[in-house]
């Protein structure tokens, strides 16, 4: 089973949520999508570490062949072409990677080469096996990354072991990404309005994608909750709140897992865990 | 000479577009002959690059220089591959920066900035 921890902001606790959950599976497998500041890794603090460059296709034009036809040119739609002084100028930037232009090129003056925009790490932290993803500062999208370490968790899943995906803030088409494959989404919140809108952000996303679904309430104090509000409202399942203690926060900030160290969390996740199961075994039952 | 501004609205007494990628037209004005030509500017509707493409109609239309607010590096990178010179409008009306041009009181634009692209996603 694969679930996608995700929220409509930063900060709200997908991490803390999802790194927990994974150590108190014990045996699970824990991606980190948020390629663009990875920071699960920092918890696990994995070993037996393996690294694989991740690289897209840029086209590459021969200038001894380039007649100026322009062909290229006006087929790209992101404008990642252009023929200036008799020279063809390629934006590597803007580049989507299509490979239209080679294909199309009348005189074959078009060839890819590739350019290397991060790395996919890969360790173990006790039974937890522990994927991230790191995309090069700089580059426009972190999306080839996250395929990469969604394809590689095919290949490791093993018969019940839990996934967990710690997916990008926001609700953007890398968060997309990242959920597509999830049997099961889990949307952490924080108990402000802020944090209600960015919830319903996500919400929406995931209603769009049609997944099973639950929130999870972080940093929660008395009083006033808009994020348990909107749940209430909208009929969503609450999995667990999870209180706001400065003890939670020395943990998290001394990139410590709270499961491993500390028996009143290791009873919260694992009880959120029970409950995730068996959401889920509803799900199923639902689906056949 | 013949210089390029991105427009609002295409008569001369329209306003210079904040915006050179999208702007909705294109001014060329020929220095010499005062001939005045409106382009619609295909650019201004790219799901990206919109500064590349609206950067490549301009040097296509063999202009020496272009009066613009703003421009951002990749529209910069194609003009001054093909030697066009980019100068920084001083206020909203078209009159008034030609006069400034062919006076040679409007300064180069030296302000290139980072774009706004990579937003769009794939």
């Amino acid at each position: 089973m694969r679930i996608a921890v995700l929220s409509g902001k930063g900060g709200t606790g997908k991490t803390l949520v999802s790194v927990n959950l994974a150590a108190a599976a014990k045996k699970a497998v824990y991606i980190d999508c948020d390629v663009e500041e990875p920071n699960g890794h920092l918890f696990f603090k994995p070993e037996m570490i393996e690294s694989e460059e991740v690289s897209i296709k840029i086209p590459y034009v021969d200038e001894n062949l380039c007649t100026g036809c322009r062909t290229c040119v006006d087929f790209c739609k992101y404008n990642a072409l252009a023929y200036i002084a008799n020279k063809l100028h390629v934006f590597e930037e803007v580049c989507h990677s299509c490979g239209g232009c080679v294909l199309l090129c009348p005189e074959n003056a078009l060839s890819e080469k590739n350019k290397s925009i991060g790395i996919v790490q890969k360790g173990v932290s006790e039974d937890v096996k522990v994927l991230t993803g790191i995309l090069n500062p700089g580059e426009a999208s972190g999306i080839p990354i996250i395929k990469k370490l969604l394809d590689d968790m095919e290949d490791m899943k093993e018969d019940n072991s839990l996934t967990f995906i710690d997916c990008p803030p926001g609700s953007a088409c890398i968060v997309m990404e990242s959920i597509k494959d999830a049997d099961y989404c889990i949307m952490v919140a924080e108990p402000s309005l802020f944090g209600a809108h960015n919830l319903s952000m996500v919400y929406e996303l995931i209603q769009l994608f049609k997944k099973p679904h639950g929130v999870v309430l972080n940093k929660c104090l008395t009083g006033e909750n808009p994020s348990e509000t909107f749940c209430n409202e909208n009929g969503i399942k609450i999995l667990a709140t999870i209180p706001y203690t400065s003890e939670l926060g020395t943990l998290n900030s001394n990139a410590l897992i709270a499961v491993r160290v500390q028996e009143t969390y290791r009873d919260l996740f694992s009880s959120l865990l029970q409950t995730l199961r068996k959401e889920m075994r509803h799900e199923t039952a639902l689906d056949s | 000479m013949k210089i390029a501004i991105p427009m609002d609205d295409k008569t001369m007494e329209g306003d210079v577009c904040i915006s050179f990628g999208r702007a909705p037209y294109f001014l060329f004005y020929d220095i010499e002959t005062k001939d005045v030509v409106f382009i619609e500017n295909s650019a201004a509707t790219s799901q990206g690059g919109a500064g590349i493409k609206a950067a490549q109609m301009v040097v296509d239309n063999q202009v020496d220089a272009l009066l613009t607010p703003r421009c951002g590096e990749n529209a910069a990178e194609v003009l001054n591959a093909a030697n066009v010179k980019i100068y920084k409008t001083s206020s909203a009306s078209v009159q008034d920066n030609i006069a400034a041009f062919e006076e040679g009181t409007l300064p180069l634009l030296d302000e290139i900035h980072a774009g706004f692209h990579g937003h769009g996603g794939k």
